[in-house]
Formats: C-alpha cells, structure tokens, sequence
C-alpha cells in the first residue's frame, strides 16, 4: 500500500519496518515530526531527551547492547552530541545505530545553515542523503544494515525540503529483529588512549571497505541521458535537475561520504560538462578536485542559501533546458517589492509577551537565547542584544559582566526557556554562581517547548508518549546549585514583575 | 490530462488559518484518483502567525516538490496580502482563489508599513479572480473554524473530480464530532454563487 507521507515520517516508518527499539531525539525544526512519529509505534521506546548529546548516548547504550536505535536531531543539535559521536565512530555499534541530521538550507527556522556531511567526513562515518520521501524510508532502512556489516554509526542526512516534503512511500511490515548478544569487550567499548589507538586503525580500515561498497552499491545510480551535460547530484536537488533538466545524464549520490572515486570517475568520463550541484559547501566537489576531476560547482552555483528549481533553470536552463523559454510570469516580482512581510510572532496571550516590554521599558542589556522568546528581539520590542546557541544567554551575560564590572550587571540580565534551561543552561547557571557572578538570570518557564510545536519536556511532568512522570523543581534546582536570592513571578502580573526586574 | 503535465496548485495563508489540513484533503484525494503527488509544506515556525504556503504538484510522475515561479495553476489564498504576495507563482491563464479576508501582519500592527490594495492589485493583472467571504460562510455552516474547509469547497469546484470524494476524505480527515459542520462547510464554498466568469 502507497501513502503520503513527509521525510520525517517516512524515516519513523523505516525505523519501525527496521525493527528499531529505542529512538531518541530533542527537539528542533526540521527533526521534531520523526519522533513525534516513532513515539506512536507501541513497538518501540521513544523519549525526548534533554539535549542532543544525551540523546545520543541513550542511543549509543542501546545499540552496544543490542537493540538497534534511531536518534535525530537539527543540524546544530550535532554540534552538541558531537563529543559522543566522534569516539561512537571509534568503539562501533553492535546493533545498529542511525543518527538523522535534519540541516536546515535557507534557515527556514535555524540560527545557521551548516552543512552536516562535514561532520560525517570529520567522525568518519558514511553519510546517506535522501532525496524524497520514498527514499527517506528505504535509506533509514539501509542505514541500519549499513551500521551493522560495517561496526559504524550512519549518519541520514536530510534537509528541510526532504523532512517536510510529501511523497508516496511504498508501506511494509515491520521486521521483528531479536537482540543482538552482548560481550563485554573492553578492548572495543573503552576508549582510552591504549584501547583507541587501535580502534584508530579499525576506522581507517573500515573507511576503505566503505569507499569500496561506495562504488556498487545501490544508493549511488548513474543514469545516462544527453552527454552534453552531466549533472552530480544527492537529496532534493536531484529531484530539482530531473524536472529542470530532463535531458542531463546524471549520477545520483545516495551516499555522499565516503565517495566512489571509480564510479565519479567513470562518469566523468561520459560527459562533455561536468557540474555538481549541491547546497550550502563545495562538498563533493572538493573532493573531486583534489582527485584532479575538472568540473563546475561554486564557480557557477550559491554557496549561501537553498538551491531552488528557479535557480538550477537560471544557470544551465536556457542552455541545456527542455524548455529554453522562461516561464510566463503574471507579474515580475519587482513590483512587490512593497509587500509587508509577515514574520512569525508570539501567539495571542503568550506569557512571554509582557516581560519583553517590560525589559524594553527598563533599557537593559539582555543576553538571549533560543526559543519562541527570541522573538523578543523583534518588533515591537527590540529586547535582545544577543542569541548565539541554546544555553549561551547565562555564559554571555557572566563574560560581560567580567569584561565590564559589577555595575554594568546591574543593568544586564540573561532570558533563556525552560527546555533550553535543562538543555544546557544549567552549566551556565553553575558558572555564575561558582565564579561569582551577580547578574540576574530570567528563566522563562511556560511548561513546554513552544517553539518547535509545543513538545512536553522535564519540567512539565509529561513523557513524549502523555505518560505522567516526575517533574523537576525550577526553583529548588537553582537553590540547589547555590543561587540565593530566587523569586517566582507571574509573567501576567506586570507591575510585579516590573518591581522585581528592578530590585534585582 | 496529458500523459506528462504535472499541475501545481498553491495553497498561501497565514499560520492558524488551517490551510494545512486543506492542503491534506486535496492531496489525499489526488493519491485516490491515481496520481502521483508531491507536497512541500514549510511550516517551521507556522504556528506563530507567519506567512504559510504549501504546494502541492500531481500528475503521472512528478519529480520536484516545488512549484516553479509562474507556473501555479491554481493559488488558493486564505488572506489577501498572502494572495499578493505569491501572485508571481501564477501562472498567465491561471486562477487565483481567495478569502475577503485582511489579517494585519507586525509591520502594518506597528505603523511601519500599510497594508495594499491587494483586491485591486490582483484584479488589475489577473483576468481569472473569485473572492468570497469564507468566514461568514463558515459561520453560517455553523463554525468560524471551518473556513478551510468553505475553501476547500471552493477549490474543488474548478478541479475535475467528483465530488464524492471530497465528501468521503473530509469525512475520513476530520474528527466526527465536526463532520457535519465541515460537510456544509465545503457544500458552502462548492455551491458559492458567485463565479470567474461574471467578474
Ligand atoms: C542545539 C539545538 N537544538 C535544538 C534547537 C531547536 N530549538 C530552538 S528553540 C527550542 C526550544 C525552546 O524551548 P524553550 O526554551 O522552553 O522556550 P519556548 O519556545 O517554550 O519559549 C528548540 C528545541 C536549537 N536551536 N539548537
């Protein structure tokens, strides 16, 4: 049976046909909706963790016991689980384990657009792309066989066009996978310098196994067509050069690290023009050049930004395009030039609203942080002087104070989420206190984790799946860590909080 | 329909305004007659009033998701400055559908931009414009919520395919609680009076 499904269904349905057991994520735009998904399997255990990195290890634990795991995240979040991955590539997995990185080309909704298959190539593990929904699925199922008859974490690289695309995906029963035994091998598990050195040599030589599988396997394609022009090609944009430019003979990465050389080069060959056309870093092409490939990329195409239909047509279209003529447009879009934008802003009785006028009204220096509380720094309240990372609003606030004395404090204050607290803003909270920090610290606690679609989180008492579960006490965790002076505020009650921003 | 030609219809609005489900129900539809269909939907921060589009493309084999510029069939807008701001996607002979409906976005709330004549805009560049008043159509069905759905109905009406299964996804689509509402909902929008060729 056929269904419509999004990237990031179609990745929890692969992971349940793959006969996953455990899938661990934390939140964030274009990830969320693959959790939320598998979390709807009774088959499997889904959590939302408390940051990327944990997520990862629970993920890692239980694919060294046996039971294959599925963990996802944006592409920032791999910045965070990066300290457990590099040395995961190490030790390997036993089970399988898939790690998606869901990068976010344009920011649609994200503070960067870095490209992820960087970290594939730095933690020397295989990177499957993607190109639809269909194949969302089937690669997620690959990936698990990928990571088990190679000892390696996979990373399945999506972008916000393929996660948030639909497409009909081909449905099919879940493979029931008994666990796989466990020996204890510390010589594998345990990475200190005398057991890693080897585990060094191990991933070189699995990496060389992986190029080799790279140049058959079934998730790279090439397709001939017209030799006048070859066009390499993985994720959304093959999808963009088959309907922009039918005639192209192409080579479809499904794996896009490591690279087949024999593959690229035989294609190479075929063709009079060589293009790659890839969003965000010169990846593949760089890796061309350096085997002394002559081919287009960056010359030719953005390095910054998605690359869109329109933008493919606009270069190669009218000399190698179908359809030579541009589309007919209503209107040319200079004229619209005029039109208001409509940026997202906080939602009618949000309790957010009220604290940024009155940080606004009192002229404070804020460090902000990341959350539907960013949009403070907008119109109509401009209240926001910084927001780097999740978690940076309380270690910005500390380095400015020290850089300008307690006075400067008094008028600073740190504004960070709930979610973002536990994610990782407790460290910072800890620093200030630890080194002697005096500036005030808002911890905006509206229960749930708004911005990617109002997730339950630790401090709300709701597990991913609705079941109760303990919730963690705000105030006496700040006590805890020494903060003396902790107040509650209503956010509703203005004056109040007004009166307390002040005092403190 | 030719063997090859992919159609697109273009499906803007504001966030909240329910176009997602809308956009569901077409696509549901689309996948019962055979077709192959894709749908791109960014809808990253959607939630909090920004502008949302979804586009929607079927035929035999489609291979993009995206619409490309000037190539929409079809716009269906649920507010009039969003029906503006994607008037480039339509296509020469293409038909724009929208609801008389102004939501102010923070430039215009703020007093640093104004909202255009968008109605007389569009009329004066496109020949093929409808617009109708799909909140009172929904209250009148019984549910200001349900303008999707009148919208919907609208759609459906300048697509070729019957009509009985529009009813029957709505109906596998929405809770049943609201099932009635929403089927005089669409009755509303299919039956709207008012058509292209009187404006
Ligand atoms: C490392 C990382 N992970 C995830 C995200 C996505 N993300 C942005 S804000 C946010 C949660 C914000 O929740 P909270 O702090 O409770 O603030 P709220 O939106 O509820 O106001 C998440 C998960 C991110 N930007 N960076």
């Amino acid at each position: 049976m056929k269904k419509l499904l999004t990237g990031n269904e179609a990745i929890a349905r692969g992971a349940w046909e793959a006969g996953v057991k455990v899938c661990t994520a934390y939140p964030g735009t274009p990830s969320t909706e693959i959790t939320e998904n598998a979390a709807s399997y009774s088959e499997m255990y889904a959590e939302w963790s408390p940051n990327e990195k944990v997520a990862l290890e629970v993920g890692l634990g239980a694919a060294i016991i046996g039971g294959r795991a599925l963990v996802a995240m944006k592409h920032v979040g791999v910045n965070v689980a990066a300290d457990p991955l590099f040395t995961l590539a190490y030790t390997g997995i036993n089970a399988g384990l898939v790690l998606v990185s869901a990068d976010d080309p344009g920011m649609h909704s994200s503070q960067n657009e870095q490209d992820n298959r960087n970290f594939g190539k730095a933690a020397k593990i295989p990177v499957l792309e993607p190109s639809d929904s269909q194949e969302a699925k089937e690669f997620t199922k690959i990936a698990f066989e990928l990571s088990e008859a190679f000892d390696t974490p996979v990373m399945l690289r999506t972008t916000t066009r393929v996660a948030h695309s639909q497409s009909l995906v081909e449905l099919e029963p879940r493979q029931e996978i008994p666990l796989k035994n466990y020996e204890k091998n510390i010589q594998k598990y345990v990475m200190m310098p005398g057991f890693a050195r080897p585990r060094h040599v191990a991933v070189e030589a699995r990496l060389e196994k992986l190029m080799e599988y790279a140049e058959t396997c079934s998730l790279n394609r090439m397709e001939l067509r017209q030799r006048q022009l070859g066009i390499i090609a993985s994720g959304a944009v093959y999808q963009y050069v088959r309907e922009v430019l039918p005639n192209a003979s192409t080579l479809k990465l499904g794996m896009t690290y490591p690279l087949p050389r024999k593959l690229i080069e035989e294609f190479a060959g075929q063709v009079e023009n060589l293009y790659v056309i890839e969003e965000l870093d010169p990846f593949i092409e760089d890796q061309l050049k350096a085997w002394g490939i002559k081919v287009h990329g960056k010359d030719t195409f953005p390095l910054v930004g998605e690359i869109l239909p329109e933008i493919i047509q606009e270069k190669l279209g009218s000399t190698y395009g179908q359809n030579k003529n541009e589309p007919e447009n209503t209107e040319s879009s200079d004229n619209f030039l005029h039109i208001p934008v409509r940026p997202p802003v906080m939602c009618p009785g949000c309790p957010h609203r009220g604290l940024f006028y009155i940080l606004n009204k009192l002229k404070l220096t804020v460090t902000g942080d990341i959350g539907c509380y960013t949009l403070g720094a907008q119109a109509p309240h401009h209240a926001m002087d910084t927001t780097i990372c999740m978690g940076a609003s309380i270690g910005a606030a500390i380095g400015m104070e020290k850089a300008r004395g307690k006075e400067f404090a008094r008028k600073l204050v740190a504004v960070i989420g709930d979610s973002t607290f536990i994610h990782s803003g407790i460290t910072g909270l800890i620093d200030a206190v630890y080194n002697k920090a005096t500036t005030t610290v808002i911890i905006l606690d509206n229960r749930t984790t708004a911005m990617t679609g109002h997730q339950n989180n630790p401090l709300n008492g709701r597990t991913i799946k609705g079941e109760a579960t303990k919730e963690v006490n705000l105030p006496l965790l700040a006590k805890a860590v020494g903060v003396d002076r902790v107040v509650e505020v209503d956010p509703f009650n203005l004056t109040e909080l007004e009166t307390i921003i002040k005092q403190e | 329909m030719p063997m090859n030609e992919t159609k697109n219809i273009l499906i803007v609005g504001v966030g909240g305004q329910g176009t997602i489900l809308a956009s569901r129900v077409l696509s549901t539809v689309l996948q019962k007659i055979g077709l192959d269909v894709k749908v791109s939907e960014i809808h990253g921060m959607s939630q909090r009033g920004g502008s949302v589009v979804t586009q929607v493309r079927y035929g035999q084999s489609v291979s993009s998701p995206i619409i490309p510029k000037g190539q929409a069939d079809i716009i269906l807008a649920f507010e009039k400055l969003e029906a503006l701001r994607w008037l480039p996607t339509l296509k020469k002979e293409g038909i724009i559908l929208i609801n008389d409906q102004r939501i102010d976005p923070m430039p215009v709330i703020i007093g640093a931009a104004e909202y255009p004549e968008a109605l007389d805009y569009i009329r004066s560049k496109v020949k093929n414009v409808l617009v109708i008043n799909a909140l009172a159509a929904a209250q009148e069905a019984g549910n200001a919520k349900a303008v999707n759905i009148v919208l919907l109905g609208l759609l459906a009406r300048h697509m070729n395919i019957d009509h009985s299964l529009w009813l029957e996804t709505i109906e596998e689509t929405v809770p049943a609680k609201f099932l009635q509402v929403n089927l005089k909902a669409f009755e509303a929008g299919y039956n709207t009076a008012e058509n292209i060729a009187n404006i």
